[in-house]
């Protein structure tokens, strides 16, 4: 019964009664006697109670929506601790959520109770679902139990080697709430950040910065190696981070590197505007006196300023002020004038932006007026603007003015005047005192406007005035004595307590300019003295003391009089006042030392005041930061350091090609749950692409400056790619530990794994080269196994490192540096269609032998799709008439289509000093849809470009034509890309239980199957590195984690690119008999069946 | 970085708060309350007030107050920024953002709430990305839970592929209709002087967009004199290199409405405003004046001008007006 009761008011409650709140029924009940009240906010918990109770999930769903409705409106739930954490288990997903949201808002209460939930997180940490563990993780550092400090660490650091980037990033987001619980973790929580501040998805880099900003912002030492990724890759993070990461660049900046102004100041001669400034800096290392003058920015600091510019065009005002503060503190002086455009656009944004970066503009403008000198007019007030807003802007106005345009200050600041809005025309009148006190050219003419001002009607302009022309008057008195006589004359009219005060002080002050006058207002005064508010009364009494001592035969009465008021005035400062000053003046005799300087105390020559900006005591914190805002010290705030004398050797932010890695080794590894290959999509980020791009239009352009900086950059981030894989080899085989120590027979394929013999004359060659950095870019080898009579070349993008950024220009696309003699070969094969092994590859094969022992292990643990890419011609340079291009699966997906093969085409002129112009894609008619690359515009001789192409092969090896054009002429041959079966695929993640799952529906029909014998000495070679290389070698296919510990089955999965359709890749050792079984499942069975036959070939030639 | 969050309607009713961190007391909102108080003008309460412990960040928009309450140092203006994102996707997920919608819905607004932030830090803030996570309402969900009370705000299936490399838009949409909009809306602000003369005039300008097209598609948008353009801001989809480079605007669109860019033409390029104002007045002795405005179309534009509308702020001081209208 009461289950339908709840049910009632739980529909007519969420049905929305409008303004009656989440608790429209506790508010109906408002009227009852308390007592009732009572009863029923008893049982309404018990009906709630009730419901979860129920095993319905939407009794148990209504109830967790009142539940948060109370939570939401603020009040008490704690009483339903028990009831609701026991629905974490729900399998309802929106159940498990709210009760996720009650968890966070009361396990800190009610600890003992939460530890009932852990389990159940621990649990969901290992599901397959991404978003399932990120949000497991998220909760789990949430609910801030510090006894479950051990389980966070463990789960963070096992979520750092998650295979999905979300999950990776909730991690570095729960470090810093691990660090606020258990501050110390901190050692162990900077080895997790280390690792997260490499990782190659930006998606992580980012909040692994904010982790880095919380727990060790003075480790600044572990940003050296990430610090130029993060600025070439800084427009892709997301905005949010874009902030952290720019304000962290700012302090890393202001450590690394000298202060760019500096030097400029000493000699304006040398400005530092050469670009190629290291060849400069090596000149001049060892002169020293010439390098002190002669300021060459550091590239990287270069980078930095280069790379944040783009983003001042962020439509998040946050990320423009975060650069607008970069520049400010870290941009030569004269470069600072981009963030002018931007910061005034940010005008337009929400009034709270406004005011914040109008004040952030008033504080820049104080420092560097020209900037903003040209969007004078932009701030102009207009009548709608917030009281801030306005402030700020009459600020800024004022700094901004000079003697060109304070014509046009002054008359915009005079309509202010008039504004209704009578506190702001106070501070307009300041304003002017302002200019009239900087500008001595408009001094007088505004004197005059102020002094006309005083015979306003309104009161609060008129005490303005004569408060602003007093302190004028104060700058330079001399000239003025008609202004003071006027102003004396006001002192009736005036009644403003402030505006009086400084009369009377002016009258006191030069007193003998208007000695006539002066004792006449102390008479006058005398009379209104009691009704004076306590700040007038001040200034009576100075004015009586300093005329006593100018004129003392004339005023002694008056001044006795007045003293003897102030003696008995209410207010105590008054009565000391007087006290303090009858002693001075009359008693002599009790203090002679004093009273004979009376006159030199009373009347000492005053310093000016100066009229000061309502910024500049905010001016000590750094700009944007809340401590500026408010004007006070926040906690966690630290002031920018200053920049070092000597610039930190920029070699250290060098990043080796191949790293050990040796934070990965030493940290405690934990097995990842999942994935054993890192998936490729992963490394290709949005503006990859985009890079290319640029590339394709820039490179053309002949090599600037620019292109090579870029260039650079792609070089930094292929290495951290390939690195990357790397240390995710070294994961996977981490994968492998786990089931290690549950399987004996494991070890031994471990260690199988590492004997040398098992290695690829290819990766031990290549392996060779990357390591003695060899500056050749590119070596082809070529592969002897081809069966298809077709040469293969495998492509090695050679990860050339600058150790000085004089050698920055390595083109890193530059195919045509392969040397004559092998093109000349692959011509001759080409035609001839005969495959001989290059005299290259048995040459490094030899070199690389001596070595080979030594480089075994790394070898294996270095993956890598690169080496899985060939290259392969479909345009020779006879028919192309220097033209070749070359073609390769770089197996990332293709960025505008999903469905198309991505293929990269490199374009290289073949003729030394001949351009060749005007390459343009043009679409065949063989109904292959396809996706071409722009236009080239030139192409230099000796050099190649690299375009990437999409074609949807709709799951077909067929081979896709298309033409292309040279300078207006189209080819005669059309080029035609055959797809290789492998390439049609693309990985497809799944686990086992999912592998077994599609298994099931993919029987039958379609399941094809090849056993391949092999002799006993090759079974023995047989393990998961051998045969992972050599599947993914063939196809474009992922792994699937065993958790068996099976292991002599391995599984491998893959979807089709057009139809993604599924294939599944099971390899069976049979140990026993020396027979592998090769089982293929998909529904398209004849390309399952081609592959099947590749794979078969491909294993076979393991030995 | 943000702790707590405190929404307050126009009567000062704390009707919603969201704690992300330790609970922070209601209690704080005095200061704000007292800051408000102060201030004649809700517009004119400080966008940052500073408490003993903490430091109190707030927006007005639609007369709703937000109340974000920080601890610790943090850049006020991602803060602001932060929340004036929130107050978007509400009004995307409930067309308007006031108190009543947000009473209404406040399951699915504890959830955004819940998955925009992490323990201060903004999570997931794309309006696609938390669509997949948070269904928005819509009038067929409201009958199907009247009718069968049972509805559920979290999607069944959780998207596997939502950390597609565009995170502002997910994959496999389709349409049956593919079509794109674009709104071009431009803002003239001018002080017009006397004598009709223009004293200063910027301009303000939007492309909106509203894009239904599936798959992923890659747009490029040509400008004939990009030049003008010399302070844009973009919504993140778009590729900056490519408009530092060539000046086009390229970019693979969200899925539905959204800003693709700002711009701002500023005062000092001339402008020419499609209309002429002349102003002039006159005060009489006593408490009455005559202020005449002259509006009409200036003959150059050669389009004719569609629903003028004039506004005269009066200051406080004027207590009533007759209007005239002449021809």
């Amino acid at each position: 019964m009461s289950s339908s009761m709840s049910m009632q008011s739980a529909s007519g409650f969420s049905s929305g009664t409008p303004g009656g709140g989440p608790n429209p029924a506790d508010e109906q009940t408002e009227p009852a006697s308390t007592l009732s009240i009572f009863a029923l906010d008893y049982k309404k918990h018990e009906d709630i109670k009730h419901m979860l109770d129920s095993n319905k999930d939407n009794l148990k769903l209504e109830a967790m929506r009142r539940v948060i409705g109370m939570i939401a409106k603020g009040k008490d739930a704690a009483d339903l601790f028990p009831a609701v954490v026991k629905n974490v288990v729900s399998k309802n997903m929106e159940v498990k959520k709210l009760v996720y949201v009650y968890l966070m808002r009361y396990a800190e209460e009610q600890q003992d109770l939460a530890l009932l939930s852990i389990a159940t997180f621990q649990r969901a940490l290992k599901d397959p679902n991404q978003l399932i563990r990120a949000s497991a993780l998220r909760v789990l550092s949430s609910i801030r139990v510090p006894t479950i400090v051990t389980i966070m660490m463990l789960a963070i650091r096992e979520a750092v080697y998650d295979m999905s980037p979300y999950v990776r990033k909730t991690a570095a987001n729960a470090i810093a709430k691990l660090y606020a619980l258990d501050p110390e973790l901190k050692e162990e929580l900077i080895a997790v950040i280390v690792k997260l501040l490499a990782d190659k998805t930006i998606l992580v880099n980012g909040s692994a910065v904010q982790a880095f900003e919380q727990v060790c912002p003075e480790r600044i030492d572990l940003i050296h190696k990430n610090y130029r990724r993060l600025c070439n890759l800084l427009v892709d993070i997301d905005e949010w981070s874009q902030v952290t990461v720019l304000n962290m660049l700012t302090r890393y900046a202001r450590t690394q590197f000298v202060d760019p102004n500096k030097t400029v100041e000493d000699d304006k001669n040398n400005f530092y505007g050469d670009e190629n400034n290291s060849k400069e800096k090596s000149e001049n290392d060892d002169e020293d006196s010439l390098e002190k003058r002669t300021y060459t920015m550091d590239s990287d600091h270069r980078l930095l300023l280069r790379c944040t510019k783009p983003l001042l065009q962020s439509r998040n005002s946050a990320v423009v002020m975060a650069v607008a503060q970069l520049y400010h503190y870290v941009a030569p002086r004269s470069e600072i004038h981009v963030i002018a455009n931007a910061l005034i656009r940010l005008l337009r944004h929400h009034r709270e932006i406004q005011t914040i970066v109008l004040k952030c503009i008033a504080s820049m403008a104080e420092k560097n007026k020209d900037i903003f000198g040209p969007f004078l007019k932009a701030f102009y007030v207009r009548s709608s603007d917030s009281s801030h807003v306005k402030r700020y802007k009459l600020e800024i106005l004022t700094t901004l003015a000079c003697a060109t345009n304070i014509s046009t200050v002054l008359r915009e600041l005079q309509t202010y005047v008039l504004s209704p809005d009578k506190e702001f025309a106070a501070q307009t009148i300041h304003a002017i005192g302002r200019c009239a006190s900087t500008i001595p050219e408009v001094t007088e003419a505004c004197l005059n406007g102020l002094v006309g001002y005083m015979s306003k009607k309104d009161e609060t302009i008129v005490a303005e005035s004569v408060v602003v022309v007093k302190k004028l008057l104060q700058i330079n008195p001399v000239q003025y004595g008609d202004i003071i006589k006027h102003i004396v004359r006001k002192v009736d009219k005036i009644t403003v307590p402030q505006a009086r005060a400084s009369i009377l002080w002016l009258i006191g002050e030069y007193s003998e300019r208007i000695s006539k006058l002066a004792p006449d207002v102390l008479r006058k005064m005398a009379k209104t003295f009691p009704d004076e508010e306590a700040i007038v009364k001040h200034q009576i009494l100075n004015l009586a003391a300093k005329l006593y001592v100018m004129n003392a035969k004339q005023t002694h009465l008056l001044v006795q009089y007045v003293f003897n008021l102030a003696k008995y005035d209410t207010n105590y400062d008054t009565r000391d006042k007087a006290r303090l000053l009858r002693a001075l003046l009359f008693q002599a005799d009790k203090c002679p030392a004093l009273s004979k300087h009376a006159k030199k105390i009373l009347l000492a020559s005053k310093p000016a005041p100066l009229l000061e900006s309502i910024v500049r005591n905010h001016d000590q914190y750094t700009l944007g930061t809340l401590s500026y805002v408010i004007g006070q010290t926040v906690p966690g705030y630290t002031d920018l350091p200053d920049y070092p004398l000597e610039p930190s050797d920029s070699s250290i932010r060098n990043v080796e090609v191949i790293r050990p890695s040796p934070s990965q080794d030493e940290s405690p590894r934990k097995p990842s749950s999942s994935g054993k290959k890192k998936s490729t999509t992963d490394e290709k980020f949005y503006s990859d692409e985009e890079e290319n791009d640029e590339n394709e239009g820039t490179s053309t352009e002949g090599p600037d400056d620019e292109d090579e900086e870029d260039e650079e950059g792609d070089d930094d981030e292929e290495s951290e790619n390939e690195e990357e894989e790397k240390s995710d080899e070294d994961e996977d085989e981490d994968g492998e530990k786990p089931a290690k120590t549950i399987n004996q027979t494991d070890e031994y394929e471990q260690l199988d794994a590492r004997s040398p013999t098992v290695v690829d004359n290819h990766e031990s060659s290549e392996e060779n080269d990357t390591e003695s950095e060899d500056e050749e870019e590119t070596s082809a080898s070529e592969d002897t196994t081809d069966g298809e009579g077709e040469e293969k070349i495998i492509e090695k993008h050679t990860l050339s490192f600058n150790k000085s950024p004089s050698n920055i220009a390595i083109s890193g696309f530059s195919m045509a540096t392969t040397t004559e003699k092998s093109i000349a070969e692959d011509d001759l094969e080409a035609f001839l269609g005969i495959t001989t092994t290059s005299a290259s590859n048995q040459q490094s094969t030899t070199k690389a032998s001596v070595r080979d022992d030594l480089q075994n292990l790394e070898s294996l643990s270095t993956p890598s799709t690169l080496t899985y890419i060939r290259q392969y011609e479909c345009l020779n340079r006879m028919t192309g008439q220097g033209l070749q291009i070359q073609y390769r699966f770089p197996r990332t997906p293709f960025q505008r289509a999903t469905n198309m093969v991505h293929i990269e085409l490199t374009f290289t002129n073949t003729i030394p000093n001949n351009d060749i112009r005007s390459i343009k894609f043009i679409k065949s008619k063989s109904g292959v849809n396809i996706q071409g690359f722009s236009d080239i515009d030139q192409l230099p001789g000796g050099a190649s470009i690299i375009t990437s192409i999409g074609i949807d092969f709709n799951d077909t090896t067929q081979a896709a034509s298309f033409d292309i054009s040279i300078g207006g002429r189209q080819l005669a041959t059309s080029i035609s890309i055959p797809c290789h079966v492998g390439e049609l695929f693309q990985p497809k993640f799944i686990n086992e239980k999912d592998f077994n799952k599609s298994l099931s529906s993919l029987r039958g029909m379609h399941e094809i199957t090849g056993t391949l014998n092999v002799n006993e000495t090759q079974i023995s070679k047989f393990n998961f590195t051998t045969i992972q290389t050599k599947v993914v070698q063939c196809a474009n296919v992922s792994s699937v984690p065993s958790s068996s510990g099976d292991s002599t089955v391995y599984r491998f999965s893959g979807q089709t690119v057009s139809s993604k359709a599924l294939v599944l890749i099971a390899i069976q050792l049979n140990m026993s008999r020396s027979t592998i079984n090769l089982t293929l499942n998909s529904d398209r069975i004849i390309l399952a069946t081609m592959l099947l036959k590749e794979i078969q070939q491909a294993i076979s030639t393991i030995s | 970085m943000i702790h707590s969050l405190f929404i307050i309607n126009g009567s000062g009713e704390i009707f919603m708060e969201k704690h992300w961190k330790t609970v922070v007391s209601k209690s704080i909102c005095d200061y704000f309350f007292e800051a408000q108080k102060k201030c004649g003008n809700p517009e004119d309460v400080s966008p940052v007030i500073a408490t003993p412990h903490h430091y109190l960040i707030n927006i007005c928009r639609s007369s709703l107050y937000f109340v974000a309450v920080l601890t610790n140092e943090g850049a006020p203006l991602f803060v602001i920024e932060f929340l004036h994102r929130i107050m978007d996707v509400f009004e995307e997920y409930f067309v308007t953002c006031t108190e009543t919608t947000l009473k209404d819905n406040y399951v699915i607004v504890y959830e955004l709430l819940d998955e925009m932030l992490d323990s201060g830090l903004p999570l997931a803030t794309e309006t696609s990305v938390l669509k997949e996570l948070i269904k928005p309402p819509n009038l067929l969900r409201k009958v199907a839970h009247l009718v069968t009370g049972d509805s559920t705000n979290v999607s069944d299936a959780l998207p596997s592929n939502q950390l597609s490399n565009i995170p502002w838009r997910r994959l496999g949409i389709k349409y049956t209709n593919n079509e794109a909009y674009f709104d071009l809306i431009e803002e003239i602000d001018a002080i017009i002087d006397r004598n009709g003369a223009t004293v200063m005039g910027e301009i303000q300008g939007y492309i909106d967009c509203c894009v239904k097209l599936s798959g992923m598609p890659d747009l490029t948008l040509n400008f004939i004199n990009p030049r003008l353009l010399d302070d844009i801001s973009f919504h993140p989809c778009v590729r900056l290199k490519k408009w530092e480079s060539d000046h086009v605007i390229s970019f693979v669109p969200p899925d539905g409405n959204f800003r693709l860019i700002s711009y701002h033409i500023g005062s000092q390029n001339s402008i020419s405003i499609p209309i002429y104002v002349k102003s002039n007045i006159q005060y009489r002795e006593g408490s009455s004046g005559r202020f005449e405005l002259t509006v009409g179309p200036k003959q150059t534009m050669g389009k004719p001008l569609e629903s003028v509308s004039i506004e005269c702020a009066m200051p406080k001081s004027v207590l009533n007006c007759t209007l005239t209208p002449t021809q």
